[in-house]
């Protein structure tokens, strides 16, 4: 393997890999909070118990988060000390307010899981909004500094010298907001499609019923009302990419040839060498209408943009088919659920809608990483958007696949053992939270 | 503005050096613990650390981002020339602190928990061993921005006697630290006769180290002796250290173990501005005898200030919840 692939790999990889535990770390502590609010109100065990077994989930996924983030803080430079060197100062501003967030997060995250019994019952309850909120900040924050390698801003770009840095300018960039928005939706949909469907699979197992029935409707509501406006948030970012970005866009949509009206094609094999895309079914002006909210529009095609300035088209193309396949397929299931809900039926007697919750437990992590492939990809090859090419970032150590290499066996030894601990967790419920069996008793 | 950023970066380092370095400490005496003390030592230390570990960690990641948004050029200088120590040390990282958390977490206490013990204890040793060698690296001059060869480059710029000896004196004073911070943490006699005396094997450890820092300085050609003696700020920070050490011996025996922690705080940290006073504000030491300094790498006045600002008011938020923290845990323990 080349070393400038092995770069970004292994950047792609300790992303991906961090992002599940960042978006668990953002959305749980919400979660939990909903939980532990009812327990504080009706005082039923069962929300306690609820909300203690989260807790420990999230610190596990918490720390794991923490480390990776930390890993990133290093890679971006060990990976990319040229982008660094210039990049730094310009969209340091988010990531410094990150960290006082995410400082914030950790010393409430200390107050929360030690602080049962020792602190005032409703302080301890704003200690766990506090780890939520700060996590969400921070999450909006990194995002920005992405969205500043989108489209770049703050500073002026003069014979490869950067003047006039503005780091508040730099941070409020253009794509800030969508991508802002439509990534804390895709953390709470992701989230609480897997938490709810690991809930739904333990009813369907006739387990503790009480338990994941309380939990699986908590999991669910969150899931199903973002996985609704996912579709509107991520119709703005298409809007906005079609605006600053468009070989992200004719990438998006592998759409080699200039159109007016443009076509939208759904699935399709990319042929890279003809140019062309084979068995796509497609939707007349939908991609115009997408793009810039009229049927007739022209978009600008990938004939326009200068070979050496086309991203990767087949993986872009791809991933955008996943996140919006997965998007409309999790829309339906959460249409489904609402109907159900509005039947009054008991979740029980339709046991496949729970079914489909199961199913869904992966879909929203790999929409989410499919999203990001999207973005990150479809930016190349530039690292800061017609400013700076990844290549010239790269670091001059040779060896870095060797370094790539060590940081996939970690990684993937981190993910068996997280998963081994969770289904310990889970396992162990009914020895735990006994109270759980007997709470209608008591 | 630049002062203020400067004091940030030098406050986070060296609270990271004192709190993290206690974390690590705790697990470095794990390690020189007989195994049958050992559940008993975690125990403690479990109490002690289990609800600060992740703030004392924070200061790590704010030290770097101060680098990467303030002194770019430095950051990316130790990325390239230290890549391999710093790889090294993240590993110790992540082993550690998920070590640290899957042992307490697993719903299921078997054989992994020694597993997670093994990998927390070893990477306790190793992270701040590659922490010292990184700190000893920027300083000895051998990072050499004209190597020809790998090994010259990317290997030899860590890879020598002075850094090996300064990341052995950082792993004997954050053992020293931990178990200072840990006697006044044991409720149990047996528990504090045990830590005191690893106080001890420590105190001797870092002794012998920073012996050897000196040594290998002399042989690597760094001036480290003329920046400790040949200065006034230095030699009263050197005099200043003795003096707490004499005193804290005095008071342990005594059994004041409250006072003790901050008389160690206050000798690591004297031990620091001995070695940096002098240097400052040079940071980086190349082998072709060039600098980086902090005012020349600094990054432009508009990134200062909103940094500057930013990390006064993000301590205006911080400070006083991490207060709360550290007292509410001490409080109940009375
Ligand atoms: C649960 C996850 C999820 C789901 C169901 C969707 N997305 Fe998405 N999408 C993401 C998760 C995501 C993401 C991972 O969060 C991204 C990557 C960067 C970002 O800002 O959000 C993203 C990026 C992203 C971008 C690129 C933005 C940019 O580069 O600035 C577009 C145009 C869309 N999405 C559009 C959509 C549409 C039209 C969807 C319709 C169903 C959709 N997404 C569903
Ligand atoms: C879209 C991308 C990202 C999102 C949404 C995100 C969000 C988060 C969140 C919510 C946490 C808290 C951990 C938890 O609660 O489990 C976290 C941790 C962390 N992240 Fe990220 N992050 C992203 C990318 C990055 C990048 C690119 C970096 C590096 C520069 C980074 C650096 C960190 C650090 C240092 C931590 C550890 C801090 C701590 O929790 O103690 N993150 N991230
Ligand atoms: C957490 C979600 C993210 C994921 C899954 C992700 C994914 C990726 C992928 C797949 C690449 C490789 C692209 C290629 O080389 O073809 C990449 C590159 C990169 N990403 Fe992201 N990214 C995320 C968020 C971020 C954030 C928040 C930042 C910075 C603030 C960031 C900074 C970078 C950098 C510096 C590179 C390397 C340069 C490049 O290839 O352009 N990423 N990322």
């Amino acid at each position: 393997m080349d070393d400038f692939l092995a770069a970004r790999s292994q950047m792609a990889l300790s992303l991906g890999f961090h992002i599940i535990y960042a978006c668990i770390g953002m959305v749980m502590p919400f979660f939990m909070a909903v939980s532990h609010y009812k327990w504080l109100r009706t005082n039923n065990q069962v929300y306690q118990d609820i909300t203690k077994a989260w807790s420990k989930g999230v610190a596990i996924f918490f720390a794991t988060g923490a480390v990776s983030g930390t890993m990133l803080s290093f890679e971006l430079g060990l990976l990319w000390p040229k982008f660094m060197e210039h990049a730094g100062p310009i969209f340091g501003m988010p990531f410094s307010l990150e960290g006082t967030a995410f400082f914030i997060e950790a010393i409430a995250l200390g107050f929360f899981l030690y602080g049962w019994n020792k602190l005032n019952k409703w302080f301890h309850w704003f200690t766990g909004i506090v780890v939520g909120v700060s996590g969400l900040a921070s999450g909006i924050l990194v995002v920005a500094a992405n969205a500043w390698m989108n489209s770049p801003a703050g500073f002026d770009y003069v014979n490869g010298q950067y003047l006039n840095i503005d780091p508040i300018a730099a941070m409020f960039n253009k794509a800030w907001f969508s991508q802002a928005l439509h990534m804390c939706l895709a953390a709470f949909t992701a989230t609480g499609f897997a938490v709810a469907g690991v809930h739904a699979l333990m009813i369907l197992k006739k387990q503790n019923k009480d338990f994941h029935f309380k939990a699986f409707k908590i999991a669910a509501a969150f899931a199903t009302i973002c996985a609704v406006l996912q579709p509107i948030s991520g119709d703005i970012s298409a809007k906005d990419v079609a605006k600053r970005q468009p070989a992200k866009l004719a990438a998006m949509e592998a759409l080699y040839q200039t159109q007016k009206p443009a076509p939208l094609l759904i699935g399709g094999i990319v042929d890279e060498k003809n140019k062309k895309v084979n068995y796509a079914i497609e939707i007349p002006g939908a991609l115009s209408f997408l793009a810039h909210g009229d049927f007739h529009t022209e978009v600008k095609g990938l004939d326009k943009i200068p070979e050496s300035e086309h991203p990767p088209i087949a993986i872009t193309h791809y991933a955008f088919q996943v996140m919006v396949g997965i998007g409309s397929l999790l829309v339906l299931i959460s249409l489904t659920y609402f109907v159900a809900l509005l039947r009054k039926k008991p979740l029980a007697e339709l046991k496949w809608i729970l079914w489909l919750f199961v199913c869904a437990i992966p879909l929203g992590y790999i929409a989410l990483e499919a999203g990001w492939v999207v973005t990150e990809v479809g930016r190349q090859p530039w690292i800061i958007y017609g400013v700076m090419r990844t290549k010239d970032a790269v670091t001059p150590m040779p060896g870095i696949a060797w370094s790539f290499y060590l940081f996939s066996a970690i990684y993937a030894s981190l993910s068996v053992i997280v998963i081994f601990l969770l289904y310990r967790q889970i396992k162990m419920v009914p020895v735990l939270y006994s109270s759980s069996h007997q709470s209608n008793i008591k | 503005m630049e002062y203020v950023v400067i004091s940030f970066l030098c406050l986070a380092i060296l609270l990271y050096f004192l709190l993290g370095g206690a974390d690590f400490g705790a697990g470095i005496i794990e390690l020189f613990t007989s195994p049958k003390n050992r559940s008993k030592t975690r125990k403690t230390m479990y109490h002690a650390i289990g609800p600060v570990w992740e703030a004392n960690h924070m200061w790590l990641i704010i030290t770097i981002v101060i680098l990467f948004v303030a002194f770019p050029k430095i950051y990316s200088t130790m990325s390239v020339y230290l890549h391999i120590p710093l790889v090294i040390m993240l590993i110790g990282i992540i082993a550690r602190g998920t070590a640290f958390v899957f042992r307490h977490y697993d719903a299921v206490k078997d054989q992994m928990q020694e597993v997670y013990n093994k990998i927390f204890i070893y990477s306790s040793f190793i992270t701040p061993l590659f922490l010292g060698i990184i700190a000893g690296s920027v300083l000895s001059g051998q990072i050499d921005t004209e190597a020809k060869t790998f090994v010259a480059a990317y290997v030899f710029s860590w890879l020598n006697w002075f850094s090996l000896a300064v990341g052995l004196f950082t792993v004997a004073l954050c053992g020293f630290l931990a178990a200072i911070y840990l006697i006044g943490e044991s409720k149990a006699d047996d528990d504090k006769k045990r830590f005191i005396k690893k106080a001890e094997f420590m105190n001797i450890a870092a002794v012998v180290f920073g012996a050897l820092v000196f040594i290998t300085a002399k042989m690597e050609n760094v001036p480290l002796i003329d920046w400790v003696f040949q200065n006034n700020v230095g030699l009263i920070a050197v005099s200043l250290a003795s003096l707490s050490l004499v005193l804290l011996w005095y008071l342990l025996l005594k059994g004041k173990t409250k006072v003790l922690r901050i008389l160690a705080g206050f000798q690591v940290t004297m031990i620091l501005l001995a070695i940096s006073y002098a240097h400052f504000p040079n940071f980086i030491r190349f082998k072709n005898g060039d600098h980086i300094s902090l005012f020349e790498s600094i990054a432009p006045i508009k990134t200062i200030d909103s940094l500057g600002w930013g990390l006064l008011l993000g301590s205006l938020l911080i400070l006083p919840f991490l207060g709360y923290l550290f007292y509410k845990f001490q409080q109940k323990e009375e």
